[in-house]
């Protein structure tokens, strides 16, 4: 018999099992599976390495990548590189969250609890709302669960979703969208803005929701105030999808009357790991409380009136309801929201502040910096840590010329918008140093 | 309220302290109202805690040692697959050149990362018997909403737009009625037989062409084997339908049967579950979906290709049913699932499946005597037991899973799958040893025999918690769902 050091099972064992069981071998356990359907042989993939040789191929697959650690990236576009304090790790590593499955026997769960009552805390601080869900499994299908809600809410078809959005939302969504007979509207576009009198054209009776994003797409920080009052007119919701650190310097969009602020935590304490896995989040008014997808754990006490916390509010979930639940979501991101937390209580009220300022002040360095290097910035908004800029060819061979040079360069955004070729979408987060910054301007500025 | 409450982060913050270590500013700061209008600047700070970096891993730590894991005991969690999550899975996760990619760098750069995901493809299509794969699904349930808005595809494409109905067993998990209603489909019921296994007349009477799909998990949640598979897939499909393969259940069958061979079009496999990827506490898990050549014309793009020696990402399916992820899927879980089949191997898995499958027959003989056992045969990865006789003492079986916790267990599902009376549905995976099922044998022999003698010790259970059981009442009739500074 093969040993696998996963497996307890000895060959002593396995006799006394099948004595106690009452048949002479294994293969007695299986005779209920037709033996048409038996698969015959071994498996057709890759032998079993030792951990040694196992260690040798996944660093060998790793070091065919080229990472944002080693090469200064100027890359976000919905997904960023940021500080992620020690700690956040280490406690993570805390195998008791990593190993534990969703909390419903509560009296052995409560660190997870309340961990996540916890994140749904900040969550509400961040965005300016009444309440917050557990986690969601990023911003996109966030936003598209937000948009599926307000139809069930309002009774009415039709979503209106700003190309601004981030364009795979907007694909995530009309997927969705697809399943529910949902019709999926885009509204305009115009100078890096959503189209506000496009807006108020679409706008109608059948519309369920409005949809936007702060800061949106092209880092540009949309007028929310205006576009509430169109989204407002009728009874739909009005859906901002907005990115949680940009909320440390810019009003959160409770403040402008939204009903639903989703997004993706990623910002706090998640690595980038290829666009997956992050951790969407989902706030409400109170008025939507019950209207809300997935798991909420909310605060009690037991028999001694000791706090404890519980999942709550589960007649709204599949489990319990079945077809007549407010949505299928099971698995979550509970690990991601707790490392996201845990984030956030290190960074801390004053240090979001900074940390977001930083984001806003080193953008602006770098637009700064390639403007002196006689780059067209053609962002004329006000904007929080992305920007877009003109290049004289194509993005994608100015970001191979950049590689050589040791720099990962910013978004394509031929790659979504037809009419935006060399256009480039550059993020610069607190982490891009002076000389990184001073780095990519000059290269760029010497690329014709 | 009681003094012995664990404080909350936000009730150790203290103005003035901080956590974190922030970038130096090293360039020359411009008046921040010259870059973001004042009408658009917050004007107050959102109310994180203020707290030291001690504190933070105090809180943490205190926090991590009120909660159980696989890691802390036995987690025999019927249909959840509580196996342990092997270490060296979080070291290769956490590789820079896996942890540290940007999804928009170019293919050329990520060349390692496609690698990856094309042989976790292969091999997991390899393992369903499945044409092509896509590694998109966040989740299982998202999986299950992935794989039927396939069918629906497959069946519009054929102009079969009546078919609008998907047929699910009454022991089904619930995400497959909920994701057959967000998918745009009527949910219908099947019923188990005696036998627990899906009743054949019943789903001869209830397809029809209207029959968009049959979702079916195998073994079923009650860890029985649907020995009639053939003939039901010979069912739906002569109905027209399709037949989907919830995989939840998949630790029972690698290398001893796959859902390709058993007629089935449409799979999803919970990494999270089979493949040790971990649960989090409830996520994030990771649901890739693999079908038949008929289906793959919808699948969502991109899919990873390989030509030659290079790996590209193909976003070129026109009839796609579109994205249904941003990026391409959970990559860090599948990281974790491609190291543990690179672990393991084709004979090291199927082994994974027959010692689950006698583990839970071992347990379920040596329980029988106990408790009522409404299935004779042979179980697969897990079994069910029924507390009818101890309800009849006047104990539950919610009281029996409590009591487990005083043992140091988590408990079995409970109350799963609906199907059965107070349900225990018990699944303790391969990687426990005998030793570790003999004990959870004895606790609950004992509970049994408390039931019997003490019954109080097991209806006021748990005794050995850091809480008692908390009022779910309260919290849902007035909810408190968030941290609110007393004023």
């Amino acid at each position: 018999m093969e040993k696998f050091r996963y497996l307890p099972m000895t060959e002593k064992d396995q006799q006394d099992m099948l004595e106690q069981i009452g048949v002479d071998q294994l293969e007695d356990l299986f005779q209920d599976i037709p033996k048409d359907v038996r698969f015959q042989g071994d498996l057709n993939i890759e032998e079993a390495l030792d951990e040694t040789k196992l260690v040798k191929e996944m660093t060998r697959l790793a070091n065919k990548n080229r990472n944002v650690k080693d090469y200064p990236s100027f890359l976000g576009a919905g997904v960023y590189e940021h500080y992620i304090p020690s700690v956040v790790n280490h406690m993570l590593l805390r195998s008791e969250f990593f190993t534990a499955y969703t909390p419903y026997q509560p009296e052995i769960s409560q660190g997870e609890l309340q961990g996540i009552f916890e994140f749904q805390t900040m969550i509400c601080e961040l965005t300016g709302m009444d309440l917050a869900n557990s986690s969601m499994y990023d911003g996109p299908t966030a936003l598209a669960e937000a948009a599926m809600m307000s139809a069930g809410q309002t009774k009415k078809k039709t979503i209106l979703v700003s190309k601004t959005v981030h364009p795979e939302a907007r694909q995530v969504l009309k997927s969705s969208a697809k399943g529910q007979n949902l019709t999926v509207v885009e509204i305009d576009e115009k100078d890096g803005m959503t189209d506000l009198s496009h807006l108020e054209t679409e706008y109608n009776d059948d519309t369920a929701s409005v949809i936007v994003q702060y800061p949106n797409f092209f880092g540009h920080i949309e007028d929310l105030e205006a576009i509430e009052k169109i989204a407002h007119q009728g009874k739909s919701l009005f859906v901002v999808s907005s990115n949680p650190l940009s909320l440390g310097v810019l009003q959160p969009p409770g403040v402008y009357g939204a009903d639903v602020v989703v997004g993706d935590a990623q910002p706090f304490g998640i690595p980038t790991q290829l666009g997956g896995p992050h951790c969407g989040y989902f706030a409400v008014t109170k008025k939507l409380m019950r209207k809300v997808p997935g798991r909420l754990v909310g605060q009690t006490t037991d028999d001694h009136g000791q706090r404890g916390f519980v999942l709550t509010l589960q007649a709204r979930e599949q489990h319990i309801r079945r077809d007549k639940a407010t949505s299928n979501i099971c698995s979550n991101q509970a690990l991601n929201a707790l490392g996201a937390s845990i984030a956030m209580s290190s960074i801390g009220k004053q240090g979001l502040k900074e940390m977001a300022t930083q984001n806003v002040q080193k953008s602006h360095y770098a637009k700064k910096q390639l403007e002196q290097q006689g780059i067209e910035v053609v962002s004329k908004q006000p904007f929080f840590n992305e920007f877009v800029i003109r290049l004289p060819k194509s993005v994608k061979e100015v970001n191979k010329e950049l590689l050589e040079q040791g720099i990962i360069g910013g978004l394509d955004l031929a790659r979504f918008y037809d009419d935006k070729q060399h256009l480039m979408l550059v993020a610069v987060t607190e982490l891009r140093t002076k000389e990184e910054i001073d780095q990519f301007a000059l290269v760029l500025g010497g690329i014709k | 309220m009681s003094e012995n409450n664990q404080a909350l982060i936000f009730e150790l913050s203290k103005e003035g302290r901080i956590g974190h270590s922030l970038p130096e500013m090293d360039i020359e700061e411009m008046d921040i109202n010259d870059l973001i209008p004042t009408q658009f600047q917050r004007k107050e700070n959102p109310e994180l805690p203020e707290v030291s970096e001690l504190q933070i891993v105090r809180h943490y730590t205190a926090l991590s040692r009120r909660n159980h894991g696989v890691d802390s005991g036995f987690y025999p969690l019927g249909s959840c697959t509580m196996k342990y999550n092997p270490k060296i899975n979080e070291d290769v996760a956490r590789y820079p050149g896996f942890a540290h990619l940007h999804p928009y760098q170019d293919e050329t750069t990520i060349q390692g990362a496609l690698e990856l995901m094309y042989k976790l493809q292969r091999s997991l299509e390899e393992i369903t018997g499945m044409d092509q794969v896509t590694l998109q699904p966040a989740a299982g349930a998202h999986g299950e909403w992935t794989g039927l808005m396939l069918i629906r595809a497959y069946h519009e494409a054929n102009g079969d737009h009546q078919r609008t109905k998907v047929i699910v067993p009454d022991s089904a998990h619930g995400t497959n009625p909920a994701s057959a209603v967000v998918a745009g489909f009527e949910s219908v019921t099947v019923k188990s037989n005696e036998q627990g296994l899906v009743d054949l007349d019943h789903l001869r009477e209830l397809v029809g062409n209207d029959t968009a799909a049959l979702m079916l998990t195998n073994p079923n949640t009650l860890g029985l084997f649907e020995e009639q598979i053939v003939e039901m897939a010979e069912i739906i499909h002569e109905a027209g339908g399709k037949l989907y393969y919830d995989g939840a259940n998949s630790n029972a069958i690698l290398g001893i049967t796959r859902p390709g061979d058993m007629g089935f079009d449409v799979v999803h496999l919970n990494l999270h579950k089979t493949f040790t990827t971990p649960h989090g506490g409830g996520g994030p898990g990771s649901g890739p979906v693999g079908v038949k050549q008929d289906l793959v014309p919808y699948l969502p793009a991109p899919l990873v290709q390989k030509d030659g020696d290079t790996y590209r990402l193909d976003y070129d399916i026109p009839e796609s049913i579109g994205r249904v992820k941003p990026y391409y899927g959970n990559f860090g879980i599948n990281v974790r699932a491609y190291t543990y089949i690179r672990t393991m191997g084709p004979v090291g898995l199927r082994m994974v499946s027959q010692f689950a499958v006698l583990n839970a027959n071992y347990m379920l003989r040596r329980l029988e005597p106990y408790f009522d056992a409404p299935y004779k045969q042979h179980c697969k990865h897990e079994f069910v037991l029924s507390g009818k006789r101890q309800k009849k003492l006047g104990v539950r079986t919610l009281d029996m899973a409590k009591r487990l916790l005083d043992f140091g267990y988590h408990p079995p599902t409970i109350y799963f799958p609906i199907n059965v009376e107070e349900c225990m549905m018990i699944e303790p995976t391969e990687t426990e040893s005998k030793e570790t099922l003999d004990e959870f044998c004895d606790a609950m022999i004992q509970i049994a025999k408390e039931v019997e003698e003490t019954p109080e010790v097991v209806q006021e259970a748990p005794h050995n918690t850091v809480i008692d059981r908390l009022d779910e009442t309260t919290a849902a009739r007035k909810p408190v769902l968030r941290y609110q500074k007393e004023s």
